[in-house]
């Protein structure tokens, strides 16, 4: 912190305004990084194995692929603000399992029955948000808790029953497997979702003010931006984007009993996280976290495809967290490393 | 410039903290269109003032006035609002957001369809950086910019606001010349415009080439308000370290001895250079310099915190190798941090657990700890130093700072080391404890100790220390005895102002 008399400012600053080139080249270059290990996955394995390069077999990985991203939009918004939502997993099995046995015992008609869904998910993401902002427990913590509980919930209202295909209205069923445009319907929701939420965390003042929130609170609290209203805000839109998917969860799988959906927290945090959202906040994009799903969603397909045992599609899944986020650390520490040479003074 | 009404007025502002009274009836004023440079030794309540005015402390006493009206600042986002606006000397920006949002993240311009109109913002942030005569892109994101970038875009984001006062805390501190030179130029055309701009500072040179008007601080005191053409840096220098009491330290005689830590053109690139002095056994050398002239980054180099580019360190006569803390301890060199909090105390942790941390493999026999050996070992330190405490169990957090100091350096003697480095021990500390760490400086030195005493109170170095060193901007500036030293002397040295 001292002022060296001897650095030649003019190299320097040519020096810097090609480091400040290369780290927004970086920033955008994430989701260019997936699309290519993505393209490389595709063309290795296809030409191992003929059936993965094949229309239906791409539609089979985005259908799988689509409610996770659903639900991965919702997780970003969290996540952007430095927070973290552990509790969607139960709340898509708790919305899908409620969804079902609302229609299944004939309460609600399926409109209806969608809105409370819907709602449900929502009034979730409330309990949340409250539980953070207003009672200031940790997010990890807080829905490390509501995870537990509202798995409970699940388990507590089925009784050890279970929704099955025969117990279901036909036009819910038929929503997962109808089209948009020639598009499934499952997949053109996430897209539209995605799209919008896209649009509004770059477009609208909000959307700018959650990266504020988790790129620098403490700055956040001084340009005065109502951080708490916020990231209540992120939470309630997670725990509608859950609940929606556990909507179209009950109508793509039929069969849903308490359980559904455990363990699709780690599926949906992997994809955020690989998507090149960073999981301090402040900064990622929604189109990363679902390019960040797909690529996870295309390598379990190409494992099973090949007939690897479940151990190694475990093992691959986390190989490729680490590798993608241990590539992202590095070279941001690299470019920072240089920055603070040449930058401080 | 001195006849203009002022904007910003603080009046009679007192502000305590704890045992220490940082600021004492205060009242200061500034003029629209001026450049007033705010200075002090460090401890001044320089720091304190800018605080006030950026909102985030409030006064005990005393008030704000802006335009005479009597203002009340419950926030940082209420000074903002109400056109003061602080440069801190660690910018305080999204680094993840481009350099344009940042400037106008409160008010972001927006488009028919009320989404951020990215093209409008950007040609709104183009147009602040031209008028202040700055090449800056626009559309990167913060995190690659230098210090001094940084800070003219937090310039640049006090002038979307349209704030009419600026105040600069430090922030000259982490430029290069060409830096400084430019900003001095952004500041005067500020000045020109009618913005009122508080410098602070303690650079001699850059206050009296920059400012119209100076007022000095000593002691939490406003001590004097002039124009820059009334006083000479002489003169300035003798107002901040005043006349003070200097026999409040009393010194034991201690028989020195061998030469205990020899450093020799200790370099930390960019950070200090060509440092090199030597301590003997039952010496004292103190260490001054103005902060961020080098004296903690020395500090934390010896402890192997920091990694030196070049020079050597030897303890004992025998060079020594030191890459981290660890192998600090191994060859006797310890140092006390001045943030006991951040880097000195497990604050949740009792007396004696802390003061075990760094030998607990000593006092383990298979994996286990002897909490026995713990206890009687803490008790003894404890009570050689006097900690006051309900026993050694008792957590640190229940201490007084004077006790909790106490602690921290009982934690290192444990270590038996030959050198102890001490950064700024009585910061923070009353009166009384304060002679009474001094009390056990000074012994420890009778005991044959090396010590380097960090200090910013001029007193406190007059009356501990054998030899001071001086630092100014990384160097050694000069090197006193102790029949040579007077608080002028050291400080226009640290300053940059050396006696001719």
């Amino acid at each position: 912190m001292v002022r060296a008399v001897e650095a030649p400012a003019s190299s320097n600053l040519a020096g810097r305004i090609g480091l400040e080139r290369t780290l927004a080249l970086i920033a955008r270059l994430r989701e260019l990084g997936i699309l290519l290990a993505l393209a490389v996955i595709v063309l290795v394995v296809s030409v191992q194995t003929p059936v993965f390069f094949t229309v239906s077999n791409f539609e089979q990985i985005l259908l799988s692929v689509a409610l996770i991203a659903i639900v991965a939009v919702g997780q970003t918004t969290v996540v952007l603000t430095r927070n973290v939502d552990l509790s969607v997993g139960s709340v898509v099995g708790l919305v899908a399992f409620v969804t079902g046995d609302l229609l299944k015992e004939h309460v609600l008609g399926v409109p209806a029955a969608i809105l409370a869904g819907c709602l449900l998910g929502l009034g979730l993401g409330v309990l949340n948000g409250l539980i953070i902002t207003l009672g200031r427990v940790p997010a990890i913590v807080a829905t490390l808790g509501t995870l537990n509980i509202y798995r409970g919930l699940a388990f507590l209202i089925a009784g050890g029953k279970q929704v099955s295909v025969i117990d279901l209205p036909k036009s819910y069923l038929q929503i997962a497997s109808s089209s948009v445009l020639g598009v499934p319907t499952l997949i053109f929701s996430a897209i539209v979702i995605a799209a919008i939420a896209a649009y509004l965390l770059r477009y609208s003042r909000t959307g700018r003010q959650l990266y504020a929130i988790g790129s620098n609170p403490a700055a956040a609290e001084v340009v005065g931006i109502p951080s708490q209203r916020l990231v209540f805000g992120a939470f309630v839109l997670c725990g509608l984007l859950a609940g929606v998917a556990g909507v179209l969860w009950g109508s793509r799988f039929g069969t849903v009993n308490a359980g559904a959906a455990s363990g699709l927290e780690l599926q949906v945090i992997a994809a955020v996280v690989v998507g090149g959202v960073n999981i301090f906040g402040g900064s990622g994009t929604v189109v990363g976290a679902v390019l960040g799903a797909i690529l996870l969603g295309t390598i379990q397909n190409a494992l099973t495809i090949s007939h690897l045992s479940q151990f190694w599609l475990q093992a691959i899944d986390g190989a490729v967290i680490l590798l993608a986020v241990g590539t992202d650390a590095a070279i941001r520490s690299y470019f920072q490393r240089i920055l603070t040479r040449t930058g401080r003074r | 410039m001195t006849e203009s009404t002022p904007v910003l007025e603080l009046v009679g502002v007192s502000k305590r903290f704890g045992a220490v009274e940082a600021l004492k009836d205060v009242s200061l004023a500034l003029a629209a269109g001026e450049v007033h440079a705010l200075v002090g030794e460090n401890g001044a309540g320089k720091s304190t003032l800018v605080r006030i005015l950026a909102g985030v402390h409030r006064p005990d006493t005393g008030t704000l006035k802006l335009d005479g009206h009597e203002l009340v600042l419950r926030g940082p986002a209420s000074a903002r609002d109400h056109g003061i606006a602080v440069i801190h000397q660690h910018p305080n920006l999204f680094p993840d957001l481009e350099v344009a949002e940042n400037l106008f993240i409160g008010h972001l311009p927006r488009g028919r369809l009320g989404g951020v109109d990215w093209r409008e913002l950007h040609r709104r942030a183009d147009e602040l950086f031209a008028s202040l005569g700055v090449a800056q892109k626009v559309n990167v994101p913060v995190r690659g910019l230098s210090v001094a970038d940084q800070q003219l875009v937090e310039i640049a984001k006090a002038l979307s606001t349209e704030a009419r006062v600026l105040v600069m805390d430090e922030p000259t501190a982490a430029l290069s010349t060409h830096e400084v030179e430019r900003l001095f130029a952004i500041t005067r055309q500020l000045r020109d415009r009618g913005v009122a701009v508080l410098f602070v500072d303690h650079r001699m040179d850059e206050v009296f080439e920059i400012s119209d008007r100076i007022s000095v601080l000593r002691d939490g005191r406003h001590v004097i308000t002039a124009a820059a053409s009334e006083l000479t840096p002489d003169e300035t220098i003798r107002h901040m370290v005043g006349r003070r009491v200097e026999s409040l330290y009393p010194k034991e005689e201690a028989t020195v001895g061998e030469v205990a830590l020899e450093v020799r053109g200790l370099t930390r690139k960019g950070v200090f250079n060509d440092v090199s002095f030597e301590v003997r056994r039952g010496e004292i050398v103190g260490l001054a310099g103005l902060v961020g002239a080098g004296r903690t980054e020395i500090a934390r180099v010896l402890f192997g915190i920091d990694r030196a580019d070049a020079g050597e360190i030897s303890v004992l006569g025998k060079r020594v190798t030191i890459d981290n803390p660890t192998d600090a301890m191994r060859h006797g060199v310890v140092y006390v941090p001045e943030d006991r909090h951040e880097h000195g105390l497990v604050l949740d942790f009792s007396i004696a657990s802390n003061i075990s941390l760094p030998i607990v493999s000593k006092l383990s026999r298979l994996l286990v700890m002897d909490r026995g050996r713990e206890r009687d070992l803490a008790t003894d330190y404890s009570k050689q130093l006097q900690v006051r405490s309900t026993g050694v169990g008792q957590s640190v957090s229940g201490l007084s700072g004077g006790n909790q100091q106490k602690v921290v350096i009982a934690k290192w003697l444990a270590t038996r080391p030959t050198v102890l480095v001490l950064d700024e021990p009585t910061h923070g500390v009353d009166i009384g404890a304060k002679a009474e760490v001094h009390r056990i400086i000074s012994q420890l030195a009778a005991q044959g100790m090396a010590i380097v005493l960090i200090s910013s109170e001029l007193p406190e170095l007059m009356g501990m220390a054998d030899r001071v060193l001086v630092l100014h901007e990384g160097r050694v500036a000069v090197a006193f005895d102790r029949d040579a030293l007077s608080q002028e002397r050291i400080m226009a040295a640290a300053t940059g102002h050396p006696e001719k």
